[in-house]
């Protein structure tokens, strides 16, 4: 079992990268074998530390993107233009590569797999990352919470792990609720797991009770959250994870729908 | 331990700044919290300080920003590894605000509207290393980074430098705050990285 908080020393342990994967042009997954690793919490993250020959060393936060197992994880990295540690980690990582990581890191956005109350996730971009893994650890757990996502991307082509949702939509009550800020239309080919609802959105049920909703040139607004999201009265569980102009109006339209601030946990990245 | 990332060159672009260990230079101005941004209104807002016997002193945002203030530029270091240099800030320093409170106190806990917290040492919070801060960069303090005030503690990791800060509670032993029960550092030192407990 994963500790829920950082606990005793954290030493930095050899992570060796087994094998790297794009999801997108600019998001790489990296599977790290990492020997000592003690498994972690969905939502948790490491620090990697990456060290030059000649010494110079950068160390970065990352969001855990896999289930909780010992000794491995993966993580997935997206690539900031004017990034320093990004840019090797999203082109240059290789297999046999290596790197040091401390971790897991945060007790507080993490998603145990005993809570009961239904899960509700907003992601923005790449903030997908750790609700991917809470996603994934609860197929993993054999929970059977229902788990509603909304995922705002720039466009489709910026969403990271489509296939994998889409598939975990087919099998279990998963709901995914795409919002694609920059694409004002829908294509015409349509993906073949979806079907028009409406003139902006479209879904499709699986046997597994999920479906995948599409809304196209629309933010995240009071519309978009109420179609998706569990009422307040059944208290979910509810993890916003992104840029923070993001967080702040996801976490802000949330209070207003009338879901208790304590209920709400949080987590952003990249300046304001 | 010495691993080396082949290939990784990095791209030392903080050339002679000195930052503490393990922090990168970051331009923007990040946000740390753990949920919502609480509304917290100037008409109702007060900052108490409470000694250890109970004795509590108020201040309302009247009389509190009508305290001398003074305008403190400062580099910031937060846990999640990035340093910002020169932020500006105004304030009013704990010295004004602790002045004529007695107390044996060796701690603080610092109270935020939303229900965080963070234990300081009480020294660390005295001759001007402190301030309850009130604007930035020449502007009020947006709620996002902690308006309408929040504690300004630069020489420690800024999850000490509560946001929405309302009091102080001193203390005279030492309890843990929100991040510090979650496995981060009692004291958090950049220049020493305490990030974590242990460290």
């Amino acid at each position: 079992m994963a500790r829920t908080a950082v606990s005793g020393r954290l030493s930095w342990l050899v992570a060796t990268v087994k094998e790297a994967r794009d999801e997108t042009a600019t998001a790489r997954t990296l599977a790290l074998d990492v020997p000592g690793w003690p498994g972690h919490l969905a939502g948790q993250h490491v620090t990697a530390k990456l060290t030059a020959e000649d010494g110079y060393a950068a160390q970065r936060d990352y969001s855990i993107a896999s289930a909780p197992e010992p000794d491995r994880f993966e993580v997935t990295v997206q690539r900031l233009a004017d990034g320093e540690v990004s840019p090797y980690l999203t082109g240059v990582a290789a297999p046999g590569d290596q790197l040091e990581v401390r971790g897991p890191i945060g007790g507080w956005f993490a998603w145990q797999p005993a809570d009961p109350r239904p899960l509700l996730l907003l992601a923005g971009g790449s903030g997908i990352v750790p609700l991917m893994s809470m996603i994934r650890t609860r197929d993993q757990a054999g929970s059977q919470v229902p788990v509603r996502l909304i995922y705002s991307a720039r466009t489709p082509a910026d969403v990271i792990y489509q296939s994998e949702l889409s598939e975990r939509v087919r099998v279990s009550p998963l709901t995914v609720s795409y919002l694609y800020t920059r694409t004002a239309r829908r294509p015409p080919p349509e993906p073949r797991d979806t079907q028009d609802t409406g003139p902006q959105a479209s879904g499709t049920a699986g046997p597994g009770g999920g479906r995948i909703l599409r809304r196209y040139g629309d933010r995240l607004d009071a519309a978009a959250l109420a179609e998706v999201a569990f009422s307040p009265r059944q208290k979910p569980a509810i993890f916003v994870c992104g840029p923070s102009g993001f967080v702040e109006s996801a976490a802000d339209l949330l209070v207003a729908a009338g879901h208790l601030p304590g209920a709400i946990k949080t987590e952003r990245f990249g300046p304001s | 331990m010495n691993v080396i990332s082949r290939g990784f060159g990095g791209r030392k672009r903080d050339g002679d700044v000195e930052l503490p260990p393990g922090q990168y230079l970051e331009h923007g101005f990040p946000v740390l919290q753990a949920g919502p941004t609480p509304p917290v209104n100037t008409a109702t807002w007060s900052f108490t300080i409470t000694t250890e016997t109970g004795d509590s002193t108020r201040w309302d945002w009247r009389q509190f920003t009508a305290l001398p203030a003074q305008d403190i530029t400062t580099d910031i270091h937060c846990v999640t590894q990035w340093s910002k240099l020169g932020t500006r800030w105004r304030g009013v320093s704990l010295d004004t605000l602790l002045d004529g409170i007695e107390t044996n106190a060796g701690y603080a806990m610092a109270r935020s509207y939303g229900g965080y917290t963070t234990n300081v040492p009480l020294p660390d919070l005295r001759d001007g290393k402190a301030w309850v801060a009130y604007e930035y960069d020449g502007k009020p303090l947006r709620p996002e980074h902690g308006g309408p005030a929040r504690l300004l503690v630069p020489h420690l990791y800024f999850w000490k430098s509560a946001k929405w800060v309302t009091g102080l509670d001193l203390m005279l032993r030492d309890r843990h705050g929100f991040w510090e029960q979650l496995g981060y550092h009692d004291y958090g030192d950049p220049w020493r990285e305490q990030r974590y407990q242990g460290d």
